[in-house]
């Protein structure tokens, strides 16, 4: 049987992605985990254009880029799927599965900026939250998979779980849920699936990570 | 062959329906869309959009992001040109196809889309348009680091990134078709055939192409269009070296 590898890091939103998708459709897979402030050789070796994390090697063959590997992931193991059926579907999936591609790097520049910074970087969050509950989540759905989550739901944990976590470690409250009751909603619900509820990083960790590295980054702006 | 290809336009024609494309003359994210149905012999109604003046049918077609391309099949619209490229490639896979079979050399095709996609990749050959000074050398050596990755790693010894026939990846790279507009305005070359012989070679074949062929845009209306353009910008750019 073709060995499964996963390089990752215990708080990238990335690699949950990647663990989730495996989880859904059971494959076993051999996780390493990376020191990212010490990159391995291997990993080097097998992501040499952007050396992040994830990377998923299967059968040797090294695999980069999030969303990439989801995709590949799906086409490899047709159980469970991830992606709709139907063309259109699949089309106003991936639509959605690029939106959050494109605005979930915006939330680390939550807790890297400050004051009229931060204002620019909050509203391109609310705008993006106002996009997901007027656009993408009309229908009533339960999830943006329908019934069971799948790769929408699963591009969009930002939203899910590191927002809040961000939140906690900036000391900001950008996300009122009032406000966005479908997005809320769907907060719930994501987070209740055993997979996603069994399989996420543990929130103070990050949080006080975080706040360390905020420190480090104001302690070498002021020298 | 004539007779297999008559057959399969057939089956396209009847599979059609009404396919309309909302694109701009000169952007290359809505050519790629345009070169994919033309690739696939796929007839469709096509829609220019002035982009300072917007259709209601582009707000109404993509209120997202309101912005080109959309492909509206039977009425239902499609926006983000990969995503809208994937699309035509399972709606109508015959003819030509655009994807290899294989799925890891799929995932190849589609780190690669996602990457030259990526706006810090495409930021230098932006700036290189329309900086100057300093930021305008920074943007020709950023430029050109990604073409020497584009000419040895992403298209090495082929013909063509998709390989003996043009594919997805090449409809992405088409831009760099018509690059050479851009040089003759700011008056720096950076794609010459010297360092890049083979991205060089790839551009005569790509333009070649009866479909690509007949879908650029105009070189003469390119060259007035976009000097004006950058004279625009330039008049605005707090860093323009005033005479």
């Amino acid at each position: 049987m073709a060995v499964v590898k996963l390089f990752g890091a215990w708080l990238s939103p990335y690699v949950f992605r990647v663990i989730w998708a495996l989880k859904l459709k059971g494959i076993p897979y051999e996780y390493i985990e990376e020191d990212l402030s010490n990159k391995s050789p291997l990993l080097l070796q097998y992501n040499p254009i952007h050396k992040k994390v994830p990377v998923l090697v299967h059968d040797g063959k090294p695999i980069c880029e999030s969303t990439v590997i989801l995709r590949y992931i799906d086409e490899i193991w047709p159980q469970n799927p991830l992606l709709p059926a139907d063309p259109y579907d699949r089309a106003v999936a991936l639509f959605w599965i690029k939106f959050a591609d494109d605005k979930s790097p915006i939330i680390a520049k939550l807790y890297r900026t400050e004051g009229e910074e931060q204002q620019v970087v909050v509203k391109e969050w609310l705008e993006m939250l106002e996009a997901m509950e007027e656009h993408a989540l009309i229908g009533g759905k339960k999830f943006f998979g329908g019934d069971e989550i799948n790769m929408v739901d699963i591009a969009f944990c930002m939203v899910a779980h590191w927002l809040g976590v961000i939140e906690d470690a900036a000391g900001l409250k950008v996300f009122e849920p009032y406000k966005f009751p479908r997005v809320s909603s769907w907060i719930q619900n994501f987070k209740s699936v055993p997979v996603i509820k069994d399989n996420l990083p543990d929130t103070d960790k990050i949080v006080a990570y975080l706040k360390r590295r905020k420190e480090m980054l104001l302690t070498s702006k002021s020298n | 062959m004539a007779g297999k290809q008559k057959h399969t336009r057939t089956k396209n024609q009847l599979k059609m329906g009404e396919v309309k494309v909302l694109g701009s003359w000169s952007s290359p994210y809505g050519l790629r869309v345009q070169w994919a149905l033309g690739l696939k012999s796929v007839e469709y109604e096509y829609i220019d959009e002035d982009l300072l003046n917007k259709s209601q049918m582009l707000l109404k077609y993509n209120p997202v992001h309101k912005k080109i391309p959309v492909l509206v099949h039977n009425g239902k619209p499609i926006a983000e040109s990969a995503v809208i490229l994937e699309y035509i490639e399972e709606t109508w896979p015959q003819p030509h196809p655009l994807l290899p079979k294989d799925p890891y050399e799929r995932a190849m095709v589609r780190f690669w889309i996602n990457f030259l996609d990526n706006k810090d990749k495409v930021a230098p050959f932006i700036t290189f348009f329309i900086g100057v000074g300093e930021e305008h050398k920074k943007a020709v050596n950023e430029a050109k680091e990604l073409l020497k990755l584009y000419e040895e790693q992403v298209l090495g010894e082929k013909k063509y990134f998709g390989g003996e026939e043009i594919g997805m990846l090449d409809l992405a790279m088409g831009w760099m078709a018509y690059f050479g507009v851009i040089e003759e305005i700011v008056d720096v070359k950076i794609l010459d055939a010297e360092t890049f012989p083979r991205l060089h070679a790839w551009i005569q074949n790509f333009r070649a192409h009866p479909v690509i062929k007949n879908n650029l845009p105009d070189h003469d209306r390119l060259l007035q269009n976009y000097t004006e353009k950058r004279q625009r910008f330039l008049a605005y750019s707090p860093h323009t070296e005033n005479a």
